[in-house]
């Protein structure tokens, strides 16, 4: 019996405030596996991530999402992460008053059984080696949640979740969005050290850059609220070197976003 | 009550605790008063039918010789730290415990009943009883002044007192009524800190009717924190007043978590040029609560800076008015007033009202609110949740951490732990 996660999105459609935002996406993603979902601003993708977590601004219209055989779309929100789903946001909520410590040990305990809380030191540990590895200062713990954070900090802040939750899939939205090019470095550093077997990741992205530093197995285009093209890595490439209006042409797609985009 | 009833009685509760004939006189003047004057007059709170007078005379009270024989909630509800010093109890009416450090003795301090004090040091007493708070603002007010029973703390010219003073006062009975009146007086270039706890512990209807006065001479430093944790059949008012002096320099801890009618005000005076306040004030209110919490500064000095932090919760069908009131007047110039309300409403059912203002009478000066009403952010919850925290949980951390905001900036760290602890247990009743 093998512990591999399982995570199968099959024709799944959502919409917001009546406009039909996911047309019918398809996608499979094993432990072991990381997956790039490529695309230009507002074709979905973070729907896609939002739907996936629970956020309660979606609703789901069709389709089914099943993460290692169970229904991921009957589960709350807090559910689905202590089934191992883990969504890195691309704008994570600030909270005033709570700091990242406090919430870090509350989110661990809460996947643990009741009498079974990580001890104060193994966590403090845990949290000092991770934080080292991801060059934030040790300052940071006792923090409120992303309040007052620059676009940078948050980022890693999403990262070393990941990396303290331990999650069987992770979504990572636009987690190289603002970043220059040591701390994109430092994150994908985080990444690359979670990777294994037991472990499948998503990358949302609309540049390639981020994939020189965490190589992909599989790469998808992301239009009109659906995946429109899927490959390997050099598919990535070919991206970097000629933008998506090939991919548009041989597709036959004039207007690549879905709702209404931004102007 | 009658007026007559009680002139009666209060002639004899004067004469047994042989009061000089100045307090008597103020008793009795106060009580014609309770006939002619309005209830208060609250921002969008009706006080008709709170009960202010709904009591019967009260007993006396024992008093015991040690800690150990006070009755367990009492003992329970001594600030946790150090507690060898500086212990005033009051059942009901009456002084029923105190402790002294003989070290603070020898200094000057005194900590003990108004009623000991007045025998002891008349004329100290004389000259600050019901002057930042009169008898004749309302009804209530009166009633204070006519049975008004309480502590006094005084400390000399530069005197230092480290260990955190703390008064009791604590109700038991049915429809039986207190009038705790806690009088501070910081003298010049001293420093204190003073605690007050107000509570019930039998859960049986009644009313308590309390005023703190503190005075705050040049360059003294003094911090006050108020702890109101009476039960949903107690009608509770607690009136603050102080006066700060030239340079003088003040702090409110207010925490206000009674479950019943609670009318919470504090206001200070700064008098002195350079003198400053600082109001750090949480709420917590559950059940069917009904309450308003002021809390109104006035500058009339120059270079006065006032600032108020107010945090509120409302949950289940508690309602709660906050209003933070800032004034300068003409004259005080290059004062700052600063100041931010935020009500956090939980349940659909919970009602609250954050009612900013800012009165300024002078050009130059500085000031800002900031003032907000709301319930919890679905999106704050989703995160907490997308981490694996149940919506219990998270709706519990981001409470917290709505008042953790305040807390935090508590000078003493037992006192924020003190807080925090009272909020948990409040929380998760
Ligand atoms: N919360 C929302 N409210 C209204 N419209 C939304 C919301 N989220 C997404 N949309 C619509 O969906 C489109 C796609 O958005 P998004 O999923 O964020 O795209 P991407 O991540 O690919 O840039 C947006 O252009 C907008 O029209
Ligand atoms: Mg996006």
């Amino acid at each position: 019996m093998s512990n591999r996660p399982q995570l199968v999105i099959r024709d799944l459609k959502a919409k917001v405030e009546d406009k039909d935002i996911l047309k019918g996406v398809n996608l499979e993603v094993n432990g072991g596996e990381i997956h790039a979902i490529m695309g230009p601003n507002g074709t979905g993708k973070s729907t896609l991530a939002s739907v996936l977590m629970g956020h309660p601004t979606y609703e789901v219209t069709a389709g089914e999402v099943q993460l290692d055989g169970q229904d991921v779309l009957e589960m709350e929100v807090d559910e689905r992460a202590k089934a191992g789903l883990f969504l890195a946001m691309q704008y994570p909520s600030e909270i005033s008053g709570v700091t990242n410590a406090d919430f870090l040990r509350s989110a661990i305990n809460a996947k643990r059984e009741e009498g079974n809380e990580i001890s104060l030191m193994k966590f403090i540990r845990e949290l000092d080696k991770k934080m080292d590895l991801l060059e934030i200062d040790s300052s940071f713990s006792q923090r409120y949640l992303n309040e007052g954070f620059s676009g940078g900090e948050k980022k890693r802040n999403e990262i070393l979740q990941m990396m303290m939750l331990d999650p069987r899939i992770a979504i990572l939205d636009e987690i190289d969005s603002g970043l220059d090019i040591d701390a994109l470095k430092v994150v994908a550093k985080g990444v690359n050290e979670k990777r294994s077997p037991e472990l499948g990741v998503i990358i949302i992205t609309h540049y390639q850059r981020l994939l020189n530093y965490i190589k992909p197995d599989f790469v998808h285009v992301f239009m009109q609220g659906k995946v429109v093209k899927s490959g390997g890595p050099e598919l990535a490439e070919r991206l970097e070197a000629e933008g998506y209006d090939w991919v548009k042409e041989e597709l036959g797609i004039e207007d690549e976003t879905v709702g209404h985009a931004q102007v | 009550m009658s007026v007559e009833v009680y002139q009666e009685n209060i002639r004899e509760f004067s004469s047994k605790r042989q009061e000089p004939e100045w307090l008597r006189q103020k008793r009795l003047a106060s009580l014609a008063l309770v006939a002619e004057l309005d209830l208060p007059k609250l921002e969008k709170t009706n006080v008709k039918s709170w009960g202010f007078t709904d009591f019967v005379p009260v007993p006396s009270e024992q008093s015991v010789q040690t800690l150990q024989q006070l009755p367990a909630s009492i003992r329970d509800s001594i600030a946790a730290g150090d507690v060898g010093t500086g212990l005033y109890v009051q059942k009901n009416q009456e002084s029923i415990f105190e402790q002294v450090d003989p070290e603070l003795q020898k200094q000057g301090v005194i900590f003990t009943s108004l009623e000991q004090a007045i025998q002891e040091h008349g004329e100290l007493v004389e000259k600050y009883l019901l002057q930042a708070f009169q008898n004749n603002e309302h009804q209530v007010a009166a009633l204070h002044g006519a049975l008004l029973s309480g502590a006094f703390l005084y400390v000399p010219r530069n005197v230092e007192v480290k260990v955190p003073q703390q008064a009791i006062f604590a109700l038991a009975g049915n429809r039986t009524a207190a009038f705790p009146h806690l009088l501070v007086v910081a003298e010049t270039g001293s420093k204190v800190e003073v605690i007050a706890n107000y509570f019930d512990y039998e859960g049986r209807p009644t009313v308590l009717n309390s005023v703190i006065e503190v005075y705050v001479k040049p360059s003294a430093h003094v911090q006050v924190t108020t702890v109101n944790h009476t039960s949903s059949s107690v009608v509770d008012t607690i009136y603050r007043r102080a006066i700060v002096e030239r340079d003088g320099h003040l702090e409110w801890v207010i925490g206000d978590f009674s479950s019943g009618r609670l009318l919470s005000d504090q206001t200070t005076y700064l008098r002195g040029e350079g003198a400053h306040v600082g109001v750090k004030s949480l709420a917590l209110g559950a059940g069917s609560l009904r309450s308003n919490i002021t809390s109104s500064i006035s500058h009339f000095a120059r270079h006065t800076t006032s600032d108020i932090q107010a945090r509120s919760v409302v949950k289940d069908e508690a309602t709660n008015i906050l209003n933070s009131i800032t004034k300068i007047e003409k004259g005080a110039s290059q004062s700052d007033g600063q100041q931010s309300g935020k009500v956090l409403m939980l349940d659909s059912e919970a009602r609250g009202d954050a009612n900013p203002i800012l009165l300024i009478d002078e050009n130059d000066v500085t000031a800002g609110h900031a003032a907000s009403v709301g319930r919890v952010d679905p999106l704050q919850l989703y995160y907490l949740m997308s981490r694996g925290i149940s919506r219990a949980e998270a709706e519990k951390l981001i409470v917290f951490g709505f008042l953790d905001a305040v807390i935090r900036e508590i000078p003493s760290e037992s006192l924020q732990n003190h807080l925090r602890q009272i909020v948990e247990r409040k929380f998760d009743q």
